[in-house]
């Protein structure tokens, strides 16, 4: 299909960005790599009156390693994080992450921060953001800055806490903690499609934060005991998700797959496949 | 720059080697565009959700979907199309290797597949039978079972290899 008509604004500036989101509000949308938002374009389930294209605005374009975060602006796109060499060392989960966000070819334009402002239940990064325990910074013309933990910024299928007139300026990811191992799994119908059930995983010493992604309505993460007590834990964990049956899998599948793979994954996490 | 909802904005790029101008309304595709505007009708249009890979494009070097791309955002842009691969009506060597392994059958999605074939085989000079299909994820074919596809690609990969080793080679011979 094609879409519906809007007026298109190339932002020059992150300030004309903010200006243009609050004379507009609801009214607007804010394009990055477009890779979720073109697409609900040209099936018309959103008809914006303005599109604010960032994709020009270097300021939106930084990557930073500040204060034990790693921030990641709006218009930084996944091959870049992909190309970055530090990152394995600097947000590991996040680097075994990236591989299994689309294919190469939407990578090439996807951007972090759209993945977030998207927020799709299946999708990597958000996933990525709530287990690390990670925020999202909004930024609007007249309000203030306002940095939001990522568990409460999810609040269900493609709702987020962002206010009509913000912008996701950054995202924020923890750096990676001694003594901490990170491991990402997920299974798909297919390679690269949306994940039926994708984990995310902080593996310490005296305990396991996995995050579980494609099972509820957002990104859930909880941290549970190891050895004879984490059977009964990741059982609990995969009923409170609320699972649903779909045409793709039915939440019996959902619910075994968070036990059976988040139990492989905690105890053998090198036999895990990677991508 | 502002560009209202029903008015055509000009826009100029490169496609394939050449500065061509054209014009188009905010919300057209750049694959609609290249395709009705500039004559470039080896992009095809399959899904228009960025799906299929079918009207897979190189924008600056680099492998997008023209469908989940606005005509406008190419606006001082390189594309690159599968009409930039043959010279003087010689087929290149990815071309000849799809059609010496039958790569393809109705052939409709393989413009797109050829344009990722090309970043790919730049980002990653010695891919193996796993890298490949993991790339051809990013399309649809229903008609070849991608085998011939991978054969092809990997095919490919080795001879450009064999060509720089024996220019290499060549060189060394020069040099004496």
């Amino acid at each position: 299909m094609k879409a519906a008509s809007f007026d298109y604004v190339r932002a020059e500036s992150k300030r004309e960005v903010l200006q243009l989101l609050h004379e507009h509000g609801e009214d607007a949308r804010v394009l990055a790599g477009g890779q979720s938002l073109m697409a609900t374009l040209n099936m018309r389930l959103t008809q914006p009156k303005v599109v604010i294209d960032i994709n020009r605005v270097e300021e939106l374009n930084r990557i930073r390693n500040d204060s034990g975060h790693l921030a990641v602006g709006a218009a930084v796109r996944q091959v870049q994080l992909t190309d970055r060499a530090e990152l394995i060392r600097e947000v590991p989960l996040l680097a075994k992450a990236l591989p299994w966000i689309g294919h190469f070819q939407t990578r090439n334009r996807g951007t972090v921060c759209g993945s977030v402002a998207h927020a799709d239940p299946s999708a990597e990064i958000p996933l990525c953001l709530v287990t690390l325990g990670g925020s999202v910074v909004l930024e609007s013309l007249k309000g203030k800055r306002r940095e939001v933990p990522a568990a409460d910024f999810f609040q269900g299928l493609l709702t987020t806490d962002r206010q009509p007139k913000e912008l996701i300026s950054e995202v924020r990811f923890p750096l990676a903690e001694d003594g901490t191992d990170y491991h990402f799994q997920e299974i798909a119908m297919r390679h690269g499609d949306f994940a039926l059930v994708a984990l995310a995983l902080c593996l310490r010493a005296d305990g396991a934060h996995l995050g579980v992604g494609g099972v509820a309505d957002r990104p859930v993460a909880r941290t549970l005991p190891l050895g004879d007590e984490l059977p009964d834990a990741l059982n609990t964990l995969a009923w409170s998700l609320g699972a649903q049956d779909d045409v793709h899998a039915s939440a019996a599948y959902r619910r075994q797959l968070v036990r059976e793979l988040g139990q492989r994954l905690i105890e053998e996490p090198s036999h895990a496949r990677t991508r | 720059m502002h560009a209202p909802a029903e008015r055509r904005s000009e826009i100029e790029l490169e496609l394939n080697g050449e500065t061509r101008h054209g014009s188009a309304e905010p919300r057209t595709q750049l694959c609609d565009f290249l395709r009705h505007d500039l004559g470039a009708t080896g992009v095809h249009v399959g899904c228009e959700h960025g799906v299929c890979g079918a009207c897979t494009v190189l924008v600056d070097g680099v492998a997008s979907r023209s469908c989940l791309m606005l005509a406008v955002q190419a606006d001082g842009r390189r594309v690159d199309t599968v009409e930039s691969l043959a010279r003087d009506d010689v087929m290149n060597d990815l071309q000849q290797a799809f059609s010496r392994h039958h790569a393809l059958q109705c052939g409709f999605c393989t413009s797109g597949i050829l344009m990722s074939c090309v970043e790919y085989l730049e980002r990653v000079p010695e891919p193996d039978e796993a890298g490949v299909r993991d790339m051809l994820s990013g399309h649809l074919c229903r008609c070849t079972g991608y085998t011939g596809i991978v054969r092809a690609v990997l095919e490919v990969a080795g001879q450009r290899r064999a060509g720089e080793s024996q220019q290499q080679a060549l060189e060394n011979r020069n040099d004496v």
